[in-house]
């Protein structure tokens, strides 16, 4: 099991949008390399033909009526918003990871960090 | 005088129904009990004020989130933040059954630790011995329970969150079977494995609350109707109940000798109760289920958490700076080691190159846990093993070390991997300090796992009052 370069964890850091400092890197970085090969251990086991699963209950697909109903007025929708302009949640502006960012949506849906909640 | 150390929910529900006591006494019992004892044991991030009414108060986890009531989910990115929705799990407890949130409790960042010592605000200490962690990552609510701070609580369960610190805190809770109670509203960390469950003071409370919270909601679309009602259990004997004991999970050189002594003690309980007791293999689950289970959660968990970018809700940082720096900034600031570690961990194992290697490969070890698990269930009802291998551990002595703090979770994950339901019930003491078994049955088995752990909570007659509390 390979050692993870501090540059393969910076590029790791950046994906997950997550700044390292000086420090954290360091630590972050030895303990991450720890856990990899930790659970590098599930390599050992030779399952080429085993189905992978990626949920634990026999279930199909779940179907709702297309049923409109009332959601969250604006306001409860911003109310935790770090920063709002009329109904719009504020960001600085500026390009994201070299990408076109002004090609991105700068207003983004309101929601929660519950199972309910758009996630990015 | 009301006794919040040993008042069960089912006693509170008489007394209140018999007009022997208010709602608002009961209320304030606790609250009394919580002025008292919590400066020390610190279980609660926050305590309500009584919405009135006399409905049974309930301590909630802090990643379930309450309209009006701060959800911090135990870190600093969420210290701020005020739920402008109620859970489903709370929105049932509160219309079907009138009960009252008492307070928030502690838990590690994003319920994600064993110990409580991850939470951004400072660990709880377990009632047993203050020196002690209460387990985690809900430590608050079993610790709460066990000191009598609250008749019951509600819990998340991951990888063994509700039955360690039931456990360590010698409290009875149930991870229940994946897909039977909602997750809407509550913080998501890993969302093939997470279900709300209960922790209280016995197996009948525990059954009560499960009752409460499961079934199908439109909000979760993975939740299903359970297939027969929850029963209160009654039964005393165990005759007829196959009881299979995993022999490397109570045989394996982590598990103390007086966990390993306490619940070889209970299984000869069963025996003397009528059970038919015999030896089962899980090879595959003990060796490979923790590798398996560090890589699929922080995998769930590094999109999970890809929501915190300070845009719509939670921290964000005060540094000015174009878009990508703010993202970044708020995250580093926001986040504590433990989720900064899985957020890594996740990334990487899903990042082109390494995901067959990683992710694939532990989702294909998962259908074998899941095999595994089910061929034991052709021969027995229920599996039986410890929940911890340790007792409560000294705060501080797991924290430099993440590999050794995955390690309390070595019995408890494989049932997790596989969606199955598993209580746990105390059965004796080790030093001093709770020793609890779990029981694991088949997906939707909760009404089997109630009747044996009733039956065996009888039998042993666990006091669950903290000595140094009676």
């Amino acid at each position: 099991m390979p050692e993870i370069s501090r540059e393969q964890l910076l590029h790791v850091a950046s994906l997950a949008r997550l700044e390292l400092r000086d420090g954290e890197l360091e630590r972050l970085g030895a303990q991450l390399n720890d856990i990899l090969a930790a659970v590098s251990k599930v390599a050992e086991l030779d399952l080429t033909d085993v189905p992978p699963t990626s949920h634990p209950l026999d279930v199909v697909n779940v179907w709702a009526e297309d049923e409109p109903h009332a959601s969250l007025p604006v306001d409860e929708a911003l109310a935790n918003a770090p920063e709002r302009e009329g109904s719009y949640f504020r960001v600085p502006a500026g390009s994201v990871g070299g990408e076109a960012a002004d090609a991105r949506p700068r207003v983004r849906p309101a929601g929660g960090p519950g199972a309910g909640g758009t996630s990015s | 005088m009301i006794d919040t150390l040993r008042l069960t929910a089912y006693e509170a529900a008489r007394l209140l129904r018999e007009k022997e006591i208010s709602g608002a006494e009961l209320w304030e019992a606790y609250r009394r009990a919580i002025d008292e004892r919590d400066p020390e044991l610190h279980c609660f991030l926050h305590v309500c004020d009584d919405p009135g009414g006399d409905g049974i108060p309930l301590a909630v986890k802090d990643v379930i989130g309450t309209k009006g009531i701060p959800t911090t989910a135990g870190s600093k990115m969420l210290e701020h933040y005020v739920p402008v929705y109620d859970a489903t799990v709370i929105r049932r407890a509160q219309e079907g059954h009138g009960l009252r949130v008492l307070g928030k409790t502690n838990t590690d960042e994003f319920a994600m630790g064993s110990s409580t010592e991850n939470s951004a605000y400072g660990p709880s200490r377990n009632p047993w011995d203050p020196t002690r962690v209460p387990g985690g990552s809900g430590g608050g609510s079993a610790a709460a329970v066990s000191a009598g701070l609250a008749p019951w609580a509600l819990g998340s369960d991951t990888g063994g969150s509700i039955k360690q610190p039931s456990a360590l805190c010698g409290n009875v809770g149930l991870r229940p079977t994946y897909g039977s109670v909602s997750r809407y509203g509550v913080v998501a960390f890993a969302s093939s494995l997470d279900q709300v469950g209960p922790v209280a003071k016995n197996v009948r409370d525990c059954a009560f609350l499960y009752s409460v919270i499961a079934g199908r909601d439109p909000c979760d679309s993975t939740t299903v109707e359970l297939p027969e009602q929850i029963r209160m259990p009654e039964r005393v004997d165990l005759k007829g109940v196959r009881i299979g004991i995993p022999t490397e999970f109570t045989e394996h050189e982590a598990i103390e000798p007086g966990v390993r002594d306490a619940v070889h003690a209970a299984i000869e309980r069963a025996r003397e109760l009528g059970a038919e007791v015999g030896e089962c293999s899980l090879p595959l689950s003990l060796e490979y289920g923790l590798p398996c289970y560090y890589l699929i959660a922080p995998a769930e968990a590094s999109s999970n958490l890809a929501r915190y970018d300070g845009v719509r809700f939670g921290h964000r940082t005060a540094s000015t700076g174009d878009r990508l720096e703010m993202y970044t900034r708020t995250r580093d600031e926001g986040f504590g080691d433990e989720p900064k570690r899985r957020i890594l961990v996740g990334t990487y194992a899903l990042s082109a190159g390494y995901y067959d290697a990683y992710y694939g490969q532990a989702q294909k070890v998962r259908t074998m846990l899941i095999r595994e698990h089910a061929e034991a269930f052709e021969r027995f009802d229920v599996l039986l093993s410890p929940t911890s291998p340790t007792v409560a551990f000294e705060l501080g002595a797991k924290t430099a070390d993440p590999i050794a703090m995955y390690l309390n979770d070595l019995l408890t994950i494989p049932s997790c991997m596989a969606g199955l339901p598993g209580l746990n019930v105390p059965c004796g003491l080790s030093e001093g300090l709770p020793v609890g078994l779990q029981l694991i049955g088949p997906q939707f088995s909760e009404n089997r796992l109630f009747e044996v752990g009733y039956a065996l909570e009888q039998a042993i007659g666990f006091d669950p009052v903290p000595e140094r509390l009676r």
